[in-house]
């Protein structure tokens, strides 16, 4: 056993004073940031990025849309017919070299009946989502920003128009008036911007209380300030992603309408018109029917998938 | 303390919360005091006793119940819209949460260049670049980072990005509202020494809200101790924690922690029994909790200290 523990150092050889120097810490240089600076744009770009399944529908939903501007058209000059073209020789033939995804019962190309429905879908869904973006945003900011009386009686009118079925607002105004895009559009829109305004009401509710908001209070910005510049730019996450999964809904309410026969009217086609016309032979010529089905069902779940993604990238801590 | 004239005069303020149900929250219940211009008077109590409220109620972030606050003479509270909007140039806030207090959404120099904007103070986009980059610099930060975002800086470096932009309009008069709580130790200390040093270069006065006693000591002139709404206790700092006479603020001074083992295990704590009112309640329900606020006063008991009494007769 070691009798003393404690061990007299060895004394370090020589130091002297000009060994020990002031190598500089200035607190300006030790604080500076080695990091790039990153917006919280490109943060949620970058969390989107990774995300491989929003990615994917991401791409196919640009796909998408891109053949439903360009294949109509391309075949058109292709094969020199158009969507309402038939050729009453040539009646539900089934998929071929000429007629991609065969013809129907007037003997029209189904590819670009096909198309021409995915691009009515898509300018109803993005058109009907716009709309109630801009109504429901404002609607639902003054709600959440004023407060009091005010979000009171708007709110309770919204409410009473959430309240009236849906369905029975909207097969009333298709049938009081003539049925057209916009008409559908109108129809969607009268009650599709409520979901949006709550949105909206309970983001700008939850954040005028933050600090900042009080800051700039403090420093004297008036209402269109603070509504425009510090409550709407930070609400902005959850509004895309509302927007981007009331498309799909948009869409799916076309197809619906249209299926029930109430949507655009003969010769305009749309997926949902499509696929009622192809019921009444589908076990016969199933295509008819096959398409317009997977079209839509695969732009929904893009949609949806694509909203999903986009929600865990602009606002992660909602993940788990 | 007669630094100066008196720059801030608060009197009779109140400012009650409508809960529901016919309950109000006095928040604030008629409070008065006057501050002197290059003075810093801390206003210290627990948790939920208005004293946030207080100080957002003074700068018309809230619209007072009652009372008025006059700054320079004039009652803030009677003015117009427009009038306010300048006199926001002279009385700024500093907040409590570095995290919450700077809009996730801004760069440092839009942050600290709305004010500028929102008064028209700087003329052309060089002007308010070289204005922010001269208000980083006071606070000690490196004025390169103005184009970051407040996410990337640390806790202290918020709070400094949260003085400069208080700084940016020139105010006489800044509410600190427990600026310093959400911070380190050692941070708290660097960001305690720039409130002193700026008030010392701008000859600023403070209104500095804190919980934390020992720091209100070493920054304040004065001490004013809330309890339930009310000032219950004011003196001179020193005064103060020598000499403490309400016995709220006994209570709170035995709560001090003190950096040495032996004391602490043997100090002996004063614990407050349950209150008797709270400030929820019907708008003329007692609300004084167990000293009997509702009928007591603030009597001056030696120069400068005034302590809360039961009112005579």
């Amino acid at each position: 056993m070691d009798s003393n523990p404690i061990k007299v150092m060895p004394t370090p050889v020589d130091l002297t004073a000009e060994d020990f120097r002031k190598i500089g810490t200035d607190e300006k240089e030790a604080e500076v940031i080695q990091r790039e600076s990153i917006s919280a744009w490109r943060d949620a770009w970058q969390r989107l990025r990774s995300n491989k399944l929003a990615m994917t529908a991401l791409i196919i939903l640009g796909l998408i849309t891109l053949t439903a501007i360009i294949a109509p058209w391309l075949i058109g000059k292709i094969y020199g017919y158009n969507y309402y073209s038939n050729d009453l020789l040539y009646t539900n033939k089934a998929p071929s070299s000429t007629h991609w995804f065969g013809t129907d019962d007037l003997g029209r190309d189904m590819f670009i009946r096909t198309w021409m429905g995915a691009r009515i879908s898509l300018i109803v869904g993005l058109a009907a989502a716009c709309i109630d973006l801009l109504i429901g945003v404002i609607y639902g900011g003054i709600m959440g920003y004023f407060g009091g009386r005010v979000d009171e009686i708007m709110n309770k009118f919204s409410e009473i128009l959430y309240s009236i079925p849906y369905l029975l607002v909207t097969i009333l105004l298709l049938v009081v008036m003539e049925p057209s895009l916009g008409t559908i559009i109108l129809a969607l829109t009268i009650t599709g911007w409520i979901n949006m305004s709550w949105i909206v009401r309970g983001e700008i509710m939850q954040l005028k209380n933050r600090e900042y908001v009080l800051a700039s209070r403090s420093m004297g910005a008036g209402h269109g300030r603070l509504l425009f510049r510090h409550l709407l730019p930070n609400a902005v996450g959850p509004i895309i992603v509302t927007v981007t999964l009331s498309v799909p809904n948009a869409i799916f309410a076309e197809a619906f309408l249209s299926f029930l026969g109430l949507g655009v009217q003969a010769p305009v086609a749309s997926l949902g018109s499509m696929i009622s016309d192809a019921l009444t032979g589908w076990l016969y010529y199933p295509w008819r029917m096959l398409f317009p089905a997977i079209l839509i069902s695969l732009t929904m779940l893009s949609f949806n998938i694509f909203g999903d993604g986009l929600r865990d990238a602009l606002d992660p801590k909602l993940k788990k | 303390m007669s630094k100066g004239k008196t720059l801030i005069e608060v009197e009779g303020l109140k400012k009650y919360f409508n809960v529901g149900g016919g309950n109000v929250l006095k928040a604030v219940n008629d409070i008065s005091f006057s501050i002197a211009e290059g003075e810093t008077l801390g206003l210290v109590g627990e948790s939920g006793c208005g004293k946030s409220t207080a100080g957002r109620t003074i700068l018309r972030l809230y619209e007072p119940t009652a009372g008025s606050v006059r700054f320079n003479g004039v009652d803030i509270n009677q003015l117009s819209p427009k009038k306010m909007k300048a006199m926001r140039r002279d009385m700024q806030m500093i907040f409590q949460d570095p995290y919450a207090s700077l809009n996730p959404r801004f760069t440092v120099t839009d942050i600290i260049g709305e004010a500028l904007d929102i008064h028209g103070l700087a003329g052309s986009h060089a002007e308010r670049k070289k204005r922010v980059e001269e208000l980083l610099d006071m606070v000690g930060l490196n004025p390169d980072h103005a184009t970051r975002y407040p996410h990337e800086f640390s806790g202290g470096q918020r709070q400094r990005i949260g003085i400069a932009r208080a700084l940016a309009v020139n105010p006489k008069f800044i509410i600190c509202d427990e600026p310093i709580s959400a911070l380190d130790v050692s941070i708290q200390a660097q960001v305690v020494n720039l409130l002193e040093d700026l008030q010392d270069r701008l000859g600023l006065t403070y209104l500095f809200i804190a919980h934390d006693l020992s720091m209100v000591k070493h920054i304040s002139d004065r001490v004013a101790v809330m309890y339930l709404g009310r000032i219950v206790e004011m003196a001179d700092s020193e005064e103060l924690y020598a000499n403490p006479m309400h016995p709220y603020t006994k209570t709170l001074l035995s709560a001090i922690p003190i950096p040495d083992p032996e004391v602490e295990a043997n100090k002996k704590r004063i614990l407050l029994e349950d209150t008797a009112s709270g400030p929820i309640g019907k708008e003329g329900a007692a609300s004084g909790g167990l000293f009997d606020l509702d009928n007591s006063e603030l009597v001056e008991v030696s120069k400068g200290h005034f302590v809360s009494m039961p009112k005579k007769g």
